[in-house]
């Protein structure tokens, strides 16, 4: 016979010893709907990112010339480097605003577990960036009357993006916290990030000019690779960052 | 901190010797090669260098992790001095390759992949020294210069990988060649240990450099301490 009393302790243990992981996962979406919220009321992150990436598109129309025969050959580059500009921008201010309103050291105060606030702050920026992008594709599309709306490409920039925040979050983390700050987060990162852009570049002029599927394949691998390697090593060192 | 000790005496001398010994077996023991005449000679050195560079970095990769986990100051200062000398040595390499790229490849810089990946991981370092002059506080420094040497480390076999996927004209003495590089040679017993005699001569001698950068890693450390001491007595 069961008796009501037996099943209270081990109730009660339950209550004080909380599941690891969901403590992990609700802690890190705290943060990401933080910045969520953060944003929706300002906008002033999104905003600067698509103003600034619509404005490099437009100096490349320029600059590049961007008529009908070369459009199909550097389209992934000029949107790859738009990416990467914009990328920057959302980054440095993410990471600054948590700085400069002593955000980051109420984070830091909070009994969680460290990794979740990276991987909070990660995809809260991966979500800036991906919205960012998804408004670029089709504008790009309209201005220069090619169909970009492609799902080998869209995987690529998925890829291509968790890589590049991965590793973005972590060095404007580092960034913010010297003196030189905004200057230093673009000459930090992107000598790091150059496999993700090569692989990215290559990857979608793969997938835009329709080549076989197993030439393009050696791009997506890498790009799985760098993704599961700098997360990790992100991951592992980002203690070291923030710690006082 | 004392004087001079005695093994980096011995050491001092063992390079500046075994260092003019390898150059004049490279300009008077060394065969000329057949195709490339002359210039070929500025691979034995060409190799060496870029080998410390790689080697430096390597150096620089794990004392960052070894000042993480320990947290030692001395493991912060073998960093920076890795990186200050493998930033050097990777200058020299470039410009040995260029030198002997003039005339065999008609071109001065071409974008092959470890032409592409010396220039990267020169920029990687030259950031990590941009990154540590931003920070003031000492521990501060050493934990973010640690990352980014962890980091930056890891990067280069990527970008490596990744520029070899396109076409390459650098030859491999070493191992096998691809179709369509230029300049490739095999080497006689004779060249080959012009170059091995070349490889190790230069890694004692970044023994030795290590060793001297480190020495004045401590004694900067030092100064800084005295300095302290000297403001805190005035006050």
């Amino acid at each position: 016979m069961k008796s009501p009393s037996a099943e209270l302790p081990a109730k009660k243990l339950a209550m004080r010893r909380p599941n690891p992981v969901g403590e992990f996962w609700r802690a890190m979406w705290a943060i990401v709907w933080k910045d969520m919220a953060a944003e929706l009321r300002s906008r002033e992150l999104l905003s600067a990112m698509l103003v600034f990436a619509l404005t490099v598109i437009l100096i490349f129309n320029f600059a590049l010339d961007l008529d009908a025969k070369t459009r199909s050959t550097v389209t992934s580059g000029v949107l790859w480097v738009t990416f990467a500009f914009a990328g920057t921008l959302g980054l440095n201010r993410s990471m600054a605003m948590e700085k400069d309103r002593g955000c980051m050291d109420g984070l830091l105060l909070a009994p969680v577990d460290r990794a979740a606030i990276y991987f909070g702050k990660t995809i809260g920026n991966l979500i800036f960036m991906l919205i960012v992008e998804a408004i670029v594709l089709p504008v790009y599309s309209i201005l220069y009357n090619t169909n970009l709306f492609n799902p080998g490409l869209i995987l690529i920039i998925l890829l291509g993006s968790i890589g590049y925040v991965a590793v973005g979050t972590l060095l404007a983390a580092m960034a913010v916290q010297t003196r030189t700050r905004d200057v230093l987060l673009p000459i930090l990162l992107f000598p790091i990030a150059i496999p993700v852009f090569i692989a990215a570049v290559k990857g979608s002029t793969g997938f835009l000019q329709g080549i076989p599927m197993d030439e393009i394949m050696p791009w997506i691998n890498l790009l799985v690779v760098y993704d599961i390697i700098f997360t990790a090593v992100a991951f592992m060192t980002f203690d070291f960052v923030v710690e006082e | 901190m004392g004087p001079k000790p005695i093994g980096l005496k011995i050491l001092d001398i063992l390079s500046i010797v075994l260092l003019l010994i390898a150059t004049w077996m490279v300009f008077f023991y060394a065969p000329t090669e057949a195709v490339m005449g002359n210039v070929q000679r500025v691979f034995y050195f060409h190799v060496s260098t870029a080998w410390i560079g790689m080697l430096s970095f390597l150096v620089a990769a794990v004392a960052g992790i070894a000042y993480l986990v320990s947290k030692k100051t001395s493991w912060d200062i073998v960093e920076v001095s890795a990186v200050e000398i493998g930033i050097v040595f990777s200058l020299i390499a470039v410009a040995s390759g260029s030198i002997w790229a003039r005339p065999i490849w008609n071109t001065w810089w071409t974008w092959d992949p470890r032409l592409t990946t010396v220039t990267i991981m020169i920029l990687i370092y030259a950031a990590y020294l941009l990154l540590r002059a931003g920070i003031d506080d000492p521990g501060r420094r050493a934990r973010f210069g640690a990352v980014y040497a962890i980091l930056g480390f890891l990067s280069v076999p990527l970008t490596f990988f990744s520029a070899r996927l396109y076409r390459t004209i650098h030859p491999v003495v070493i191992g096998t060649n691809q179709p369509g590089a230029t300049g490739a040679f095999d080497m006689t017993s004779d060249m080959r240990m012009v170059f091995f005699f070349s490889l190790f001569v230069f890694t004692l001698f970044f023994a030795d450099l290590l060793w001297h950068r480190i020495r004045m890693g401590h004694l900067q450390e030092r100064v800084e301490e005295l300095k302290l001491q000297a403001s805190e007595g005035t006050d």
